[in-house]
Parts: C-alpha cells; sequence; structure tokens
C-alpha cells in the first residue's frame, strides 16, 4: 500500500491553472522536498492537500484511503497537519493555548490536552515561551509555533510551507535540527522551501514545478541539475534582474 | 482582592432586596441581571467566538413569546416556558446558523440583523398566534418585585458561572480559536462550523431564557418591544462591548453601565432637563427634553465610539488601563 499519492491534480483559479497536471508519491519516513519559484503552485498543493481549495480534478490518497474533498478538520483527524506560509497565528491566545487548542484534536481530557502541549512545546524548543501572547512573538519563533501545533495534532504526514522563509542564520540551523527530529520520531515529512541550501541537504527526494507543471522529479542532485530546474530558476532571476 | 471581588459582589445582590425596598431601584436591578444574562449569551457567540450578532431580539423575543404563548394558548404556567423559550430561541438558531455559518465576518452579522426583522415581522403578522401589534398580556404571578429579583439573580448566576465552565473547557477552546483565525483552527482539527453553531445555541438559549423571565416579571410584550432593534439587539452589544469582549465578567459590568445609561435618557438625565424647563418655565426646554429622551440611541452610538477609542478592551479588559489613570497608586507604579 501507497503511503501518500496525489494523482493528476488540477486546480484552475477562474482561467488559470494553478496547479495542472501534478501527480507524485510519498515513502512513509522520508523528507519531500517541493521546489518551484514563486507563485508556481505550491502552496496551491498544500491547500488542495488539506482541502482548503477542492480540486478541479484529481485525487489525493492517504493510506490507500481517498480523502479528496475530505473536510479540512478531517483530514487534521486523519493525522495530515500543514502549516502556512504566511504565519496564522491564534494572535490573542497564549502560546500554550495554541498548542492545547490543537492537542484538543487528541486528547480527551484538558489535562491530557495540556500535557501533550507542553510536551510538544518541549519537543520543538517553544516553552519558554509558553505564557506569551502569540501575536508578541518574533517571526522566527511564530513559524516554530506553526510547526509545534501542527506537531501537536500528532500527525503521521506533516506540510512544511516555507517555514524556513525569514529565519536568521542561527534560527535556520535550529529549523533544520526541529525538521530532523521530527522525521527521527516517525513523521513523514513534505517540504517546501525557496532556500536552496535547506531544502538540498535535507530532502530524500524532490518534486520540481512551475507554471503548475511538474518538470522534474528525482534526488536532490538529479533535481539541481536538470535543466528544466535551471532554466526555471535562471528564468526566474534574469526576469527579475 | 479581585478574587473576593465576585463573591463580595454576589453577597450585595443577595442582600440587595433587603437593602433597597423600593421598587423603582428593584425595577432597574431586576433589568440589570436580565441584561447580565443576554450580555453572558451575546459574549459567548459574539465576544468570544467572533461571530458578531446584531440580532440578538430575535432569539429574545422568542423566548418571551414561548413564555407568552405556554400562558395564553396552553394555560401553561409561564413558568416553565423558562427553558422551553431558551430551547424555542435554539429552534430559531438552529437553522439559522446552520445556513448562514456559511458567511463570513460582516455578512454573518448582517444576516443576524435580517433574523431579527423577519422575526418581528413574523410575530407582527401572524395575529392567531400572537396577537399581531396588540400584543400578549398575562397576569403576573407575584405582586411584590423580590421573588422576580432572585429568579433573575439565580439566572444570572448560572450564566455567568455556566459560561465561565464552558470557556474553561474544549469548547472554550475551540470558539477563541475560530475568533483567532477560522482557517487555521481548521487546520487544527477544529469542525468550526459545528462549535460555531454551539456557541449560537448557547447564546440563543441563555438570550430565550432572558426573553422568557422578561415576558413573566413585566407581564406584556409586543413585536416592537421583544424585537426591538435599537432596545435590545442594539442594548446586547452594548452590553457585551462596554463590559468588556470575551472577558467572564464584562457582560456584568456592561449590564450595570447600560442600564443606568438607559435610565439616565429614558428619564431625561434623572429628570434633570424635567426640573430646568420647570423652572425656567422655557418651552424651548421642555422640547429639548423631549428630544434628549427619545435620543438614547444617539447616546448609545456616541458611548460605543468613546468606548471603543479610549478602552477598546471594554471596563474589565482595560482595567489595568483604569486603576493607571486614578491616583490610588495600586495602578502604575513609577519606574524603579
Ligand atoms: N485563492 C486564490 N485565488 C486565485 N488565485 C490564486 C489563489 N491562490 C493562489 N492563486 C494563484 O495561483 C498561482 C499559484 O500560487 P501559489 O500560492 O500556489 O504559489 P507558490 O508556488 O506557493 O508561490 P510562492 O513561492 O510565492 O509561495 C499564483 O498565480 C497565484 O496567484
Ligand atoms: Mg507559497
Amino acid at each position: 500500500m501507497r503511503f501518500f499519492e496525489v494523482k493528476n491534480l488540477v486546480k484552475y483559479f477562474g482561467g488559470l491553472a494553478a496547479v495542472n497536471d501534478v501527480s507524485f508519491e510519498v515513502k512513509e519516513g522520508e523528507i519531500f522536498g517541493l521546489i518551484g519559484p514563486n507563485g508556481s503552485g505550491k502552496t496551491t498543493i498544500f491547500n488542495l492537500i488539506s482541502n482548503f481549495h477542492s480540486p478541479t480534478s484529481g485525487s489525493v490518497l492517504f493510506k490507500g484511503r481517498d480523502i479528496t474533498g475530505l473536510k479540512t478538520h478531517r483530514i487534521c483527524k486523519a493525522r495530515i497537519a500543514r502549516t502556512f506560509q504566511v504565519v496564522k497565528p491564534l494572535g490573542r491566545m497564549t502560546v500554550l493555548d495554541n498548542v492545547v487548542a490543537a492537542a484538543f484534536s487528541r486528547a480527551k481530557t484538558k489535562h491530557e490536552a495540556r500535557d501533550l502541549a507542553m510536551e510538544t512545546l518541549e519537543f520543538c524548543g517553544l516553552a519558554h515561551r509558553k505564557d506569551m501572547l502569540a501575536k508578541s512573538l518574533p517571526i522566527g519563533e511564530r513559524k516554530r509555533l506553526e510547526i509545534t501545533r501542527a506537531m501537536a495534532t500528532l500527525p503521521e504526514l506533516l506540510l512544511l510551507d516555507e517555514t524556513a522563509a525569514g529565519l536568521n542564520p542561527s534560527e535556520l540551523v535550529e529549523a533544520i535540527d526541529l525538521i530532523r527530529k521530527i522525521r527521527e520520531k516517525g513523521v513523514t515529512i513534505i517540504i517546501v522551501e525557496h532556500i536552496m541550501k535547506v531544502i538540498m541537504t535535507i530532502s530524500d527526494r524532490i518534486h520540481a514545478i512551475n507554471f503548475g507543471r511538474t518538470i522534474a522529479e528525482g534526488t536532490p542532485g538529479e533535481v539541481a541539475n536538470h535543466p528544466a530546474v535551471i532554466e526555471a530558476y535562471l528564468g526566474e532571476a534574469y526576469a527579475r534582474g | 482582592m479581585k478574587r473576593f471581588a465576585p463573591f463580595l459582589l454576589l453577597v450585595i445582590l443577595i442582600l440587595f432586596p433587603l437593602l433597597v425596598r423600593d421598587d423603582y431601584h428593584q425595577h432597574l436591578m431586576i433589568l440589570v441581571l436580565m441584561w447580565v444574562v443576554i450580555g453572558a449569551g451575546w459574549n459567548v457567540i459574539a465576544g468570544y467566538t467572533g461571530q458578531v450578532s446584531f440580532g440578538d431580539a430575535a432569539f429574545f423575543g422568542t423566548g418571551a413569546y414561548t413564555a407568552g404563548l405556554f400562558a395564553t394558548k396552553l394555560s401553561i404556567s409561564p413558568w416553565w416556558a423558562m427553558a422551553a423559550g431558551g430551547v424555542a430561541a435554539m429552534a430559531v438558531a438552529f437553522p439559522f446558523g446552520w445556513i448562514c455559518f456559511r458567511l463570513r465576518g460582516a455578512y454573518f452579522a448582517l444576516a443576524t440583523l435580517a433574523l431579527n426583522e423577519v422575526m418581528r415581522h413574523i410575530a407582527t403578522i401572524w395575529e392567531d398566534l400572537t396577537g399581531g401589534m396588540v400584543g400578549i398580556l398575562i397576569i403576573q404571578t407575584f405582586v411584590s418585585k423580590v421573588p422576580y429579583y432572585y429568579i433573575a439573580l439565580a439566572l444570572a448566576v448560572a450564566a455567568v458561572i455556566g459560561v465561565q465552565a464552558v470557556m474553561g473547557s474544549k469548547w472554550g477552546y475551540y470558539f477563541v480559536s475560530i475568533r483567532e483565525d477560522q482557517d487555521a483552527a481548521e487546520s487544527l482539527g477544529i469542525d468550526t462550523h459545528l462549535y460555531k453553531m454551539i456557541s449560537l445555541n448557547i447564546a440563543a438559549f441563555l438570550t430565550g431564557m432572558a426573553g422568557s423571565l422578561y415576558m413573566n416579571y413585566m407581564g406584556f410584550i409586543d413585536p416592537e418591544v421583544v424585537f426591538s432593534l435599537h432596545d435590545i439587539s442594539i442594548m446586547a452589544i452594548l452590553v457585551g462591548i462596554v463590559g468588556g469582549v470575551g472577558t467572564v465578567y464584562g457582560p456584568v459590568v456592561g449590564a450595570f453601565i447600560m442600564v443606568a445609561v438607559h435610565e439616565f435618557f429614558r428619564t431625561g438625565f434623572f429628570g434633570f432637563f424635567k426640573g430646568l424647563a420647570a423652572l425656567t418655565g422655557s418651552q424651548a426646554i421642555t422640547t429639548l427634553a423631549k428630544y434628549v429622551m427619545q435620543a438614547h440611541v444617539l447616546g448609545f452610538g456616541i458611548l460605543v465610539v468613546v468606548v471603543i477609542l479610549v478602552l477598546p478592551n471594554g471596563i474589565v479588559g482595560d482595567w489595568k488601563k483604569i486603576t493607571g489613570w486614578l491616583p490610588l497608586g495600586g495602578g502604575r507604579r513609577s519606574a524603579a
């Protein structure tokens, strides 16, 4: 049985095909990178998996089950968690309460929820901030809160959307450590990242898209040297001047 | 001090009818307690869950009419209708929420406004059932105000404690999560539609009960009174905002202040303008007095603006700020 798979995913926004016939498979326990230039459809793929948007066509399969069209909160219950590229802290709640709210998706009692939340905060290295309001966290720690909250729902598959963007060099090292630690826990990860150094060192396999279409898939080395990938990124670099 | 304040308040409230025996002040206190219940309900859906309701009168009026109809059509004591009023209000809230929680933010608020008007029209038009504009008159159970006072007090205490318990539970975490970010809440496994429904139904239940209490106490209702947009729905918002949105004791403080403000306008600044008119014999001041008394909605509006500007978190929410202004030394300490 395949662990996770998207098949022929298509998403149109009006006339624009943000995702156009993308298929890939993720093996249990791996870190799977998803790359592509700005606006190529990475976040949209996450939104389709977690059903913030329903796909125009195509399907999402998780552990032998077709989860296409399952409500967002049910996707979470099915043990797929995600973070948001544009972070969404529950601003006027404390960091702890943010994580407790997430932990309630697994815990039966408030006591259990608090224990699970504290444990997850320790694991993710955010315990020292537990009493702070989420809105007053600096950006690096907001990104970390996204991960912590997602982890408190005890996922088997974690979707990370640019959790390293905007971090300073030391935070970046910590973030990579954390992602590795999460994988060692047995959580499978799909990671979207712009910082090439991060995604190339951390991923087992990488899937590259451009304009919503697959352009390459393989090991980091293979993808980095793939002509279509080089062209997509160089093209972007030229366009930006 | 802060921890004992609620107990102290409760003791004072229990002793109140024994200490203050005149009908007028007892009447005002019954209204305050009724508004605590409504404010607590509004606070659950709007304050904690972030789904602002402009149509609380829909639930209040439904509760009031349920009690009235129990008495006139079924000859059952309207007191039995206390819980039934709450349930009837939920029966309105349920289909409404089911459909309208697909709307977000301002659109939901507008839908509640529409619900308010629809319910008022139904109560006006369905004369066979409701008596239309004539309203419903029942014979009150008690002559004295004291029994009503204690019933209202029991309801208010139950509402505040009940809401506090809910907010300390999983439901409470979920309500606030929805308010803070609905997308994040969904991604954390929260069925936002379901929990908004639960929140709305808690609010409707409390507000419907308050409506039943009103019918029992006043003995008379008509559509203009209990489905009133400004005297019920807007007043509910004010009770919620003035006291402090999303705070347990906000509605308590808000109810006291808003009933006082409402009374202040209704009586023309506690008779100030009438007195002035009598003193000077000026026709202009008599006219002015009339306008002032009718202008309480305008006064409410100004109050909201002032509160939002000066105390955006309400009196309870901004308590530290208020004590900082007072020269008590208890609030702001000078930097060491
Ligand atoms: N809700 C939406 N409505 C309309 N268009 C959208 C919506 N979401 C995304 N798009 C469009 O779909 C395309 C893909 O966007 P997406 O956010 O998936 O890109 P991305 O690869 O995540 O980019 P970035 O690297 O900048 O985060 C873009 O052209 C974007 O403008
Ligand atoms: Mg993106």
